[in-house]
């Protein structure tokens, strides 16, 4: 991504930075929306965990390029989420 | 190429990225494991708790959604400042990034109020374990906030001369200050959930 694009590429890249904003607002109202529900402890994570999810990758995907990022990056967060669902892992082991 | 360290205006040719891009993610991957930690130990928490309040009866869920959509546009205007360098037009870089600056003192303006009215109703770290948590992450969050800003505000500032002398390695550091602002925004992303709406 911090190869040399053409004005035009950078500007289509543009319109889908903001086309992303509008999908997270969309994605935060919907989030914001289904608290109200009050849904049982166990639905309401799920369910809450899957949106943010869905949102916090259009921001790494789009936002943070990793959509056409090197192998290197890859590598570097592979062994990131390695690591983060181990320690996602601890509280049921306590 | 930069005189004096390598591989800042290039990418390093067995990486493939530049030093300053591997160095970003290599140190966001360490605020992962940060984060991580203190969500663990929310969960632990909270399913050893024999009650435990709901967010949204105990925190202010319509200014935290605001953050929520200040934090988001926030992300946009930094990474639009970003592509205004690169289509050169150092003018709408300013005028992002002085937006994403802006949009960091709203969040923190909103943060001091959401916490003044937790202590004017006796709610402080140490009355139990929900507030502890919530002020614990919030407060490590608005930190980081405020460090970014800080890093935004000098490359808006002083630091933006360096584009009439090394345009390429000014663009590299407006896209790792980025990088580390989408950062800040995918954490509030869980955080914000996570701590009001459940």
């Amino acid at each position: 991504m911090s190869g040399h694009e053409s004005v035009e590429e950078m500007k289509k890249h543009v319109r889908g930075y903001w086309v992303i904003f509008f999908a997270l607002l969309a994605l935060t109202a919907v989030t914001v929306g289904i608290s109200y529900i009050h849904l049982p402890i166990l639905q309401a994570v799920l369910l809450a965990m899957f949106v943010a999810t869905i949102k916090g990758s259009l921001v790494a995907l789009y936002f943070m390029h990793l959509i056409s990022e090197k192998q290197i990056i890859y590598s570097v967060l592979g062994l990131t989420v390695t690591f983060f669902v181990f320690l996602m892992a601890v509280p049921w082991f306590m | 190429m930069s005189a004096i360290i390598p591989y800042i205006d290039e990418p390093h040719p067995v990486t493939g990225v530049t030093n300053a891009k591997l160095g970003i993610w290599l140190f966001l991957a360490s605020e992962v494991m940060l984060f991580g930690a203190l969500f663990s130990t929310l969960i632990t928490l909270r399913m050893s708790a024999p009650e435990w309040p709901h967010g949204y009866d105990e925190l202010n869920v319509p200014l935290a959604a605001l953050n929520t959509v200040i934090l988001i546009f926030s992300s946009v205007t930094v990474v639009m400042s970003w592509a205004s360098l690169k289509m050169k037009d150092l003018g709408k870089y300013k005028m992002y990034m002085a937006l994403t600056c802006l949009c960091a003192v709203g969040f923190m303006v909103i943060k001091s109020i959401e916490y003044s009215s937790k202590f004017h109703h006796e709610h402080f770290p140490w009355t139990n374990n929900f507030f502890a948590t919530y002020f614990v992450m919030t407060g490590l969050h608005g930190l980081h906030v405020v460090g970014g800003l800080i890093v935004n505000l000098y490359l808006l500032g002083p630091g933006s001369k360096m584009w009439h002398t090394q345009p390429e390695r000014f663009t590299g550091r407006i896209e790792v200050a980025g990088l580390y602002w989408h950062f800040v925004d995918l954490v509030w992303i869980f955080l914000f959930p996570t701590l009001y709406l459940l």
